[in-house]
């Protein structure tokens, strides 16, 4: 068996792997090949209205594409960052007894570089919507 | 257990087999139906059942639901159609791969139903050509595997050459659904 094995690992030549990339290339070709004579033989009726973009079937208003206020990610990205901030405090509750003084110092700490921080967002009018 | 579409009519020998372009396009297109569900009220509950495991729906290779009519060939229309929702539902139909069937499903979607008033289309066939129609307020599931099974026998008949037929380029035309490039 051990033999075997020897013998089989002697034979991997860069030769032995070209069935495998016949095989590849007759998937990837196979693909091409029914894709492309199926959008060439296949019946196609192009008019200006099938053509259209397709928006649930409602008359197309306006781009998509258009500026959007900042103050709309600056709360978003905001919210983000104190709900995660809160949802550290969930492992925290459970394990709360267990961590004792020194956690509750950890999380103090935590929590206060997050207060400097929404501090500050606060002075610099981040928060303000209407202005 | 897997069941194979039966094979067409053609000439058998030994190692090979024959038949007409035709039938054989017929038959991959009949197996390979992918509806899009225009579902609008009760008749998209009867066939959700419809899709489930019970009557399954993929038994009959139509499984593949799409909700963009570029990938779809089989339009199902389920429920009212109210006279605003009109021109969405051509629009659908409009952009629909080729070619394209209808299956109008339910009393509402074929007539308008008990919604004799102004403001329900009083049958989809208005609008767009209907292929099919199933009957019911709302149909069982196994009226809407019918109506599926007869697009399924008009898919396999259908002749290659029938949508580029005089006969039918009037039809779209009555439909005034645009039938070359402007």
């Amino acid at each position: 068996m051990l033999d075997l094995l020897n013998l089989r690992t002697n034979m991997s030549t860069p030769e032995s792997y070209i069935p495998i990339l016949l095989q590849m290339g007759v998937a990837v070709g196979f693909v091409v090949l029914t894709l492309s004579l199926s959008h060439l033989l296949g019946p196609t009726r192009k008019t200006a209205r099938k053509e259209d973009n397709f928006e649930c079937g409602i008359e197309i208003k306006g781009d998509a594409r258009f500026p959007v206020s900042v103050k709309y990610f600056l709360s978003a990205i905001l919210f983000v960052l104190f709900d995660v901030e809160v949802i550290f405090f969930y492992p925290y509750a459970v394990n709360f007894k267990s961590m004792g003084w020194n956690g509750f110092m950890a999380v103090l700490a935590f929590v206060s570089i997050f207060l400097m921080g929404f501090l500050y967002v606060w002075k610099r009018g981040a928060l303000e919507w209407e202005k | 257990m897997v069941k194979i579409g039966d094979a067409p009519e053609g000439i058998e020998g030994q190692g090979f087999f024959a038949t007409s372009l035709d039938k054989a396009i017929g038959l991959a297109r009949a197996n390979s139906l992918w509806p899009l569900p225009f579902a609008t009220s009760c008749c998209g509950i009867e066939f959700m059942a419809t899709m489930g495991a019970n009557y399954d729906l993929a038994r009959f290779g139509s499984e593949r639901l799409a909700f963009t009519p570029r990938q779809t060939d089989l339009l199902m229309v389920m429920g009212t159609i109210a006279k605003k929702m009109a021109p969405v539902l051509k629009q659908v139909y409009d952009q629909m791969a080729e070619p394209k069937w209808v299956l109008s499903v339910g009393a509402c979607a074929c007539s308008g139903g008990i919604f004799d008033t102004y403001s329900v289309l009083q049958g989809i066939d208005r609008i767009i050509p209907v292929d099919v129609y199933v009957p019911g307020c709302p149909p069982r599931p196994e009226q809407i595997i019918d109506g599926l099974m007869r697009i399924q026998d008009l898919a396999k008949n259908e002749s290659l050459r029938r949508r580029n037929s005089d006969e039918y380029m009037k039809m779209l035309e009555s439909y005034n659904i645009e039938t070359t490039e402007k």
